[in-house]
């Protein structure tokens, strides 16, 4: 009499398994059903190339390394070359001379070339964080790809530029 | 020993497969040599080295603030707990005083990280094991995630956030607020995670009673992580080694005893959980003050040895330095989780199926890099 | 053969002055024709509906660049792919490596000839028309079991072999479940079958054991096409690509293809067995019969969309578990239910408009 009650509730158990099983199925195609219903309103994609002018990035975005003049084509940097000794990668090359100041009429080191090899650089930004003058900031920019290698190597200096007077390390 | 009864034609042989260094459940150029018998897996073989770079090498040339941003790139999905793993080893040989603010702040990234690691792992275990679409949900959740990270910490993926004394420059305004916002947004989504895959009688079929590992096993690799967690055997670094300011929450570690696929599936989905309630206890009293201490622009470290561990998404890191009172390590050692973890794929993976190699690998959460730094 | 009648109008009159034997075997090659190039296009827009829905599950958006809503998409992989150079390995069985493209694709297009789409729209109506299509549809697995053996290429190998199991497995659950309503049709032709759900839809005729052969044959369907949570044989995370890892262009189009026509064909089974055909529900439009077509495919892309969302749910199932499934839970409940249709059928309780 035992043995039969078990195999009544073998077989009990086997039904209730495959019930079970379904069940669970059932439940996550309800999962992506919903989704399914409502995924025209929150689709988690973005339309890149079309949503170009409104997709902006935030002010902290490391894209790359850029160094902002003011409108008489003055920039902050002083030539110091903290930035150049905090690089892990070698990323910034100051190719500097000393030149005349033109109200003490001393000499004093003064940037010709800020170069930036975009290509060696990881953005830790820590050029930017050891920076006395913050003459170099982060840009947003973040379409960095080129048909050509030697483009990502930059001057970030305009030709023709100068310190800004009263910027001192 | 046996001997062949059948005709040699149809006598059957054990052959070798290549799983990797391309292959999508390796998830990065890890290369398994599989000793497979039909189905059935005799033998595994890891093979590293494909994506080396000598960062251990390259920390004897850096200064101590370059060395946290190559943390960054070995466990990238907890990219942000590797730089607190550094930056406290160096704070904690200099013995600096760490503002309340910063260690808080610390917390609170760490565990947003192991969130954005752990959902990134559900989506990924997920698809090893056929269902693609968790991948995209998985991400949905990442992808808010990554947003507050980017809007405070300026990158995505490899933050370098912090610095040794601190923090690399404070929260963002909108930080608090956003943090509230994912919480909310995910308390509604694991449950959600549980009803597409924990629940799924086929996911259960796939996972149950596959590569099972016992606790002295799991002990005796030196796993650790979610994956040491799911044999019972309990090593939460956070637990016995509070960092930051976990020694003020309070959290249960997520511990389960089975040991196979599903247990270690089941503590990471608890442990999300946890997380997610050690950043509502922190997020709302974030205390006000400095968010980095002065440090010399060259950090000497004093002369000595000094060893740091962590809790990362996958498991115990550990830092080890070797100073000589330079501006470098005379050698620092990694003691990444991944490593340890990847070491018992050949011991728990024998005996099943490429299927249940695939399943196991999953959850054992490897990071390639993590392995081969 | 309606159709083959009716074509003979259509042809020019050259040929219509030809011997009666040159006509016939000239309006055959052109009925193919026809199909091919319907259910060529019809099998890429079927790709192009799997994305959509796949994108859809996702919270994704899906193509939606070429052509209006991206409705051209497939097109223009299909051209990619045309275009594309033929690799293979060095060491492959050439002719059969070459020869395992056109099995798949052959046999998926073969099926559909005995499809009723209407009472007039059916190109052979044969009365053995389920049989047939059971018969044709396992020869697919033959061109599988080739390309995987033939490539040369242990992946491929592996995934042709569960192929093997997995289709012999399941043509036993999809053989019983047509059974069990054939025992309330009483005829394996299609045409009658159709016939005889006038009085109601055969799922509604035969109510409970309809309905499990029906869950039954779904599955199993399924698992005959190589679709997830059945596709052992391609199981991306496990074997790459599986059997056609070595395949490209358009020998790799032909057993993708193959695929979709090859769902399209289980869901026109279901269909038409299950689901009235081309008859409309409760008769609303038995007035115009071309109507029908349009019922049979609407009826046709729900099933469809039923085994896509099958696909974006489930996780996959190991090798060992698929055959536990077959042989441990579907085979008996079908036997089971065949007994039970078999009383039903014989106590009369069936459900008759």
């Amino acid at each position: 009499m035992g043995r039969f009650t078990n195999q009544i509730l073998e077989i009990m158990s086997y039904f209730s398994e495959i019930y079970k099983g379904i069940k669970t199925l059932l439940t996550g195609m309800s999962v992506t059903g919903k989704y399914f219903l409502t995924s025209r309103k929150g689709a988690i994609t973005q339309q890149y190339p079309d949503n170009r002018d409104t997709l902006k990035m935030f002010d902290r975005f490391r894209g790359e390394v850029i160094m902002p003049h003011d409108e008489n084509n003055e920039h902050r940097c002083t030539g110091c070359q903290k930035c150049e000794i905090a690089c892990p990668n070698g990323t910034i090359e100051i190719i500097w001379d000393r030149g005349l100041d033109e109200e003490t009429g001393k000499k004093k080191k003064k940037i010709d070339k800020f170069v930036y090899h975009l290509s060696m650089c990881t953005m830790c930004g820590l050029c930017i964080d050891v920076c006395p003058t913050d003459a170099i900031k982060w840009g947003q920019n973040f379409e960095n790809s080129t048909y050509d290698r030697t483009q990502l190597t930059r001057v970030l200096n305009e030709p023709g530029s100068k310190l800004k007077p009263g910027v001192e390390d | 020993m046996e001997t062949p009864t059948v005709h040699s034609n149809f006598k059957s042989e054990e052959y070798f497969i290549n799983m990797g260094p391309q292959h999508p459940a390796t998830h990065g150029v890890l290369r398994l040599v599989l000793t497979i018998d039909g189905e059935i897996i005799k033998k595994v073989e890891p093979d590293l080295g494909y994506i080396h770079r000598s960062i251990e090498k390259m920390c004897e040339r850096d200064s101590y603030q370059q060395i946290v941003h190559l943390t960054d790139r070995m466990d990238y999905l907890s990219a942000n707990i590797n730089n607190e793993a550094v930056c406290l080893g160096v704070e904690n040989a200099l013995q600096l005083e760490i503002p309340e603010r910063v260690k808080v702040i610390r917390t609170i990234i760490g565990e947003l990280t192991r969130i954005s690691s752990h959902c990134l792992w559900w989506g990924v275990m997920g698809m090893d094991v056929g269902a693609i679409t968790t991948y995209f949900y998985g991400f949905r959740d990442r992808e808010m995630l990554n947003d507050i990270f980017e809007e405070t910490c300026g990158a995505r993926l490899t933050m370098n956030y912090n610095v040794p004394g601190g923090l690399m420059f404070d929260i963002h305004p909108n930080f608090v607020k956003r943090v509230k916002k994912f919480v909310a947004h995910f308390k509604t989504k694991i449950p959600e995670y549980d009803r597409l895959l924990t629940g799924n009688v086929i996911f259960q079929k796939r996972t149950k009673g596959v590569g099972v590992l016992s606790k002295e096993d799991a002990i005796s690799f030196g796993a650790s992580g979610p994956v040491a967690r799911g044999s019972g055997y309990s090593c939460d670094v956070r637990k016995y080694h509070p960092y930051s300011a976990l020694d003020k929450v309070t959290f249960n570690e997520c511990l389960e005893t089975e040991g196979d696929t599903f247990a270690r599936y089941c503590v990471r989905i608890r442990e999300l959980w946890e997380s997610l309630s050690i950043v509502e206890q922190l997020i709302d009293n974030i205390p006000q003050g400095e968010h980095r201490v002065k440090t010399n622009a060259v950090i000497k470290l004093p002369k000595g040895e000094f060893y740091q561990k962590v809790e990362t998404a996958r498991g115990e890191l550990g830092m080890y330095i070797i100073s000589t009172g330079t501006k470098s390590p005379y050698r620092l050692k990694f003691r990444s989780p991944g490593f340890s973890n990847l070491s018992l794929l050949n011991h728990i993976a024998v005996g099943g199926k490429i299927g249940d190699l695939v399943a196991t690998m999953a959850t054992l959460d490897l990071v390639i890099p993590d392995i081969d730094r | 053969m309606n159709i083959v009648f009716g074509m003979t109008y259509i042809l020019p009159w050259p040929l219509s002055i030809a011997s009666e034997g040159t006509l016939s075997i000239v309006e055959m090659v052109v009925i193919a024709l026809v199909y091919l190039g319907i259910f060529s296009v019809a099998g890429l827009f079927l790709v192009l509906m799997e994305r959509r829905v796949a994108a859809w599950f996702q919270l994704r958006i899906g193509p939606n660049r070429v052509g209006f809503q991206g409705l051209l998409q497939t097109m223009a992989d299909a051209l990619k792919l045309v275009s594309k150079e033929l690799t293979g390995t060095v060491k492959s069985d050439k002719f059969l490596y070459n020869l395992a493209p056109y099995f798949v694709i052959v046999t998926a297009l073969m099926a559909l000839a005995v499809i009723p789409f209407t009472k007039d729209f059916h190109a052979f109506d044969i009365n053995i028309g389920i049989f047939f299509l059971i018969a044709v549809s396992s020869i697919g697995v033959i061109g599988v079991l080739l390309g995987g053996w033939s490539s040369n290429n242990k992946f491929a190998l592996i995934g042709a072999m569960r192929s093997g199991v997995q289709t012999i497995s399941y043509e036993l659950s999809i053989g019983l479940s047509l059974l069990t309503m054939i025992l309330i049709t009483g005829t394996l032709q299609l045409s009658e079958i159709i016939e005889v759900q006038k009085n109601g839809w055969l799922i509604v005729q035969g109510h409970i054991p309809a309905i499990i052969a029906f869950m039954i044959y779904m599955i199993a369907g399924t698992a005959e096409t190589n679709r997830a949570p059945f596709d052992m044989v391609e199981a991306e995370s496990e074997l790459g690509a599986g059997f056609h890892t070595e395949y490209s262009g358009m020998k790799f189009a032909y057993f993708f293809l193959a695929e979709f026509i090859n769902m399209f064909i289980i869901a026109a089974i279901a269909t038409t067995i299950f689901f009235g055909g081309w008859l409309s529900p409760f008769g609303i439009t038995e007035s115009i019969p071309w109507l029908g077509v349009f019922w049979f495919l609407l009826k046709t892309l729900v099933l469809v969309f039923l085994m896509m969302w099958f696909r974006w749910t489930f996780p996959r199932l190991r090798v060992d578990q698929l055959l536990t499934l077959e042989w441990k839970y579907l085979l008996p409940l079908n036997l089971m239910n065949i007994v039970l249709m078999a009383l039903m059928v014989w106590g009369g309780l069936l459900i008759r408009f």
